[in-house]
């Protein structure tokens, strides 16, 4: 079968207008679509704040922003509960934020300073928060998505063999369009597959990678779902400009998934408004493709939303604003005030401990082992995981 | 510096008085594995025909039976997909063992293993460290043609952030299979197959060898043999048929070659002014070279020779039995290096 030619995916007109009035047509309560909006400027406003840093050359490296898909980070966040493992690529300021990665400690990461949330060894493509239960922004294409199916794997482990008792947690594994072409997905979605892995696949599907378009590097590009059917994955696809319908239908298939401890598949689609990184001129798309996107802004979307539903006005916005502004102006001030990492950091966490955690050999005296007795250097045995 | 430095360079070397219990090389790494199993529940093995099948290899013979399918996994042959599972799952605090059936199946696994697991410490500015054990078969020897008889140490010792472990005998195996698990960093531990059967004295109960401590395989004053894994034991056969000519040599089993216990091979080759290395791996850019250079960097003023090596020759591995002897480190090679290296050639 010839695959339609498809040239960007099929996104929903900005369903604006059509959605009631009054605070009760919202699907969650107003203040928490309040705080979702906040995050979404919050992201914007961070990622043309690092987009400037890199013109003067405060940031360096590959850096990838999040200007367009805003909503998807958010949204899945919303629907998912703290404690709910979430791995991603390397365009990952977007869900470092969302998951509650303080802007300064983002911003001095991308900076590479002492400060930073991996104090600057892991920079932009690498965003890492243990108490957030961030388990990384991945550079290398679609190497996420195994870890993501072990992340899962960790707490049905945990619930079943540990503690005794039915898997609570989902993980979140996200990829890019073009990840979908790494052959790690697919042995991570059999394995998910086969062991009933409560994890979610969630394709941020914004139509490229890097200049490739996606009919041109992916078969069936119409229907990303099916590669996920293969393996008996449930799956969904979701308007991803529209920060309400992420949060509902991933709430909804995040249940499913924890009821059922079982994978699925997500075909998020999306666009993203700016270039691949701070160097593509995106000459393999026309502005009138752009613009016809951007005129679906997700944070617009929103804000239409809010307003039409009488719990968002100029004032309002006006001042959330002028706050998000603020805080991403401190978090540059903190990163260009941020300590460079020292050298001698540049030979920590190599290892926890580069000669193990035993210092003698407890074979015994024949074997000539015992020069000193087995010490331990860490209690371990704990109960339960991070 | 670690505690392993300011041990006493030598210990008394193996001698298997009160030698009872002997099993198999297999045996104990099994051992070694449900001891570390029964004590932590965080603790699993998984990989491809480990559990219905006893493994490839039979060194999972009855974990199955013993722990359930929820800690004693079968997985697809996906060796990337299941490395980068076993690897997220660690990150999230379990203790994975990954068996791969092979060492040379573990190419197609490079990126999990050697881009995620020993990087994501530090990636992480020391969030999220990850401690797993990779085994299985390492080698040549088995007339498997070049595909399946990788040496992977070659490569894999070039990169920061792993623990590699390459036990030579049943004992050793053991007792390093049980560090090797409770250590939190990614260990790669690498058997032999041809060693698999080999039998020798395992004690009973529990014991554990350090990382970074070499052992003292036999003592001598002409010259020093540094190896580890198989080819120690073709170094002993070599040091014996060297006695009768005359030559006394010391063989060092270094055991792990990450870390790597320098001061044991230098206090050594300081008494016996000459060294040879037997590394399984190809020769350039190899575990043998770097001990090599490190050798002649401490010990320059006490070399009475350049240190000589013995690899596996710089060729794809062949398969006729003959080629395959001929091409791996063998006796006479080892032979012919001591002589020269001491001038007796
Ligand atoms: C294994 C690998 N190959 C190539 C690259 C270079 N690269 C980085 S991002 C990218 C495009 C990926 O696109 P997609 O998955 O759609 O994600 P998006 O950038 O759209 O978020 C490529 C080819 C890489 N990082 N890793
Ligand atoms: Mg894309």
């Amino acid at each position: 079968m010839k695959d339609p030619i498809v040239p960007m995916p099929q996104v929903a007109p900005p369903a604006v207008a059509t959605a009631g009035t009054g605070a009760s047509s919202l699907p969650v309560p107003a203040s928490t679509a309040m705080q979702w909006l906040r995050t979404m400027h919050l992201v914007r406003e961070f990622e043309v704040r690092c987009m400037q840093s890199y013109q003067e050359k405060k940031i360096g490296g590959f850096c990838h922003v999040y200007i367009g898909q805003e909503a998807v980070a958010v949204g899945c966040v919303a629907a998912m509960q703290p404690q709910d493992p979430i791995v991603t690529a390397y365009r990952d300021h977007g869900h470092a934020l969302a998951r509650g990665m303080s802007s300064r400690a983002c911003m001095a990461e991308m900076f590479g300073r002492a400060g930073g949330c991996a104090k600057g060894k892991g920079g932009s493509m690498h965003m890492f928060d243990r108490p957030n239960n961030l388990f990384g922004g991945h550079g290398i294409v679609g190497a996420q998505t195994p870890l993501g199916a072990g992340l899962a794997f960790a707490t049905k482990y945990e619930d079943e063999v540990i503690l005794g008792g039915k898997s609570r947690r989902v993980s979140l594994s996200f990829l890019g369009d073009g990840a979908v072409n790494q052959g790690a997905f697919y042995e991570a979605q059999n394995l998910a597959g086969l062991l009933d892995l409560p994890v979610i696949f969630i394709i941020e599907n914004n139509g490229y990678s890097m200049g490739t378009a996606i009919h041109r590097g992916t078969t069936m590009s119409h229907d990303i779902c099916i590669k996920g059917r293969a393996h008996g994955l449930r799956e969904a696809t979701i308007d991803g400009m529209d920060v309400l319908s992420v949060y509902r239908d991933m709430k909804a298939l995040a249940d499913w998934c924890r009821e059922h401890s079982r994978p699925a598949i997500v075909d998020m689609k999306c666009y993203r408004f700016k270039g691949h990184s701070m160097s593509d001129p995106r000459k393999y798309r026309t502005r009138e493709e752009e613009a016809h996107h951007e005129s679906n802004d997700p944070i617009i979307t929103l804000e239409r939303r809010l307003t039409n539903a009488g719990v968002l006005d100029e004032a309002r916005l006006a001042s959330m604003l002028k706050e998000v502004r603020e805080e991403v102006r401190d978090a540059v001030a903190h990163a260009n005030a941020s300590e460079p990492t020292s050298a001698s950091e540049l030979y920590r966490d190599v290892f926890v401990e580069p000669w193990g955690r035993y210092t003698g050999s407890s074979l015994p005296d024949y074997m000539g082992g015992a020069t000193n007795a087995c010490t331990f250097r860490a209690t371990d045995g704990k109960e339960g995981l991070v | 510096m670690s505690a392993v430095m300011s041990n006493p360079l030598f210990r008394e070397p193996l001698s298997m008085a009160g030698a009872e219990r002997e099993i198999e090389f297999r045996d104990a790494v099994r051992e070694a594995m449900c001891e570390e199993m029964r004590r932590d529940k965080r603790v699993y093995l998984l990989g491809e025909e480990v559990a219905q099948y006893d493994g490839a290899y039979k060194v999972s013979k009855g974990m199955l039976a013993e722990f359930g399918a929820a800690r004693v996994v079968d997985t697809p042959i996906s060796e990337s997909g299941f490395s980068g599972m076993a690897i997220g799952s660690a990150m999230l605090g379990l203790r994975p063992i990954v068996e791969f059936m092979s060492w040379s199946f573990s190419l197609v696994a490079a990126d999990p293993i050697l881009n995620n697991a020993p990087k994501m410490l530090y990636m992480s500015g020391g969030q999220f460290g990850c401690p797993i054990v990779f085994r299985g078969n390492d080698g040549a020897g088995g007339q498997l043609g070049s595909t399946h008889s990788w040496s992977v140490e070659g490569l894999f010792s070039n990169v920061p952030g792993v623990k590699i472990v390459i036990p030579s005998t049943p004992a050793d195996a053991k007792g390093l299979m049980k560090t090797a698990i409770r250590d939190d960093d990614p260990v790669f531990f690498l058997e032999s197959e041809r060693l698999l059967s080999m039998k020798g004295h395992v004690p009973e109960g529990e014991y554990l060898i350090p990382f970074g401590h070499a052992a003292l395989r036999r003592q001598g004053k002409d010259c020093t043999i540094c190896s580890w894994g198989r080819p120690v034991h073709f170094c002993l056969e070599a040091a014996e048929i060297l006695a009768k000519e005359g030559i006394d040599c010391e063989v060092i089993d270094l055991r792990t070659i990450r870390p790597l216990d320098l001061p044991t091979v230098v206090a050594s080759v300081r008494k016996t002014s000459a060294a040879v290395v037997v590394d399984q791996s190809w020769s350039f850019a190899s575990p043998g070279s770097e001990l090599a250079a490190q050798i002649h960097r401490h010990c320059f003023d006490e070399l009475d020779n350049f240190v000589h090596r013995v690899h596996s020759d710089d060729v794809p591995t062949p398969y006729a039995v003959a080629l395959e002897q001929e091409y791996l480190p063998n006796v006479r090679k080892i032979c012919e290096a001591v002589r020269s290296a001491t001038y007796r050639a």
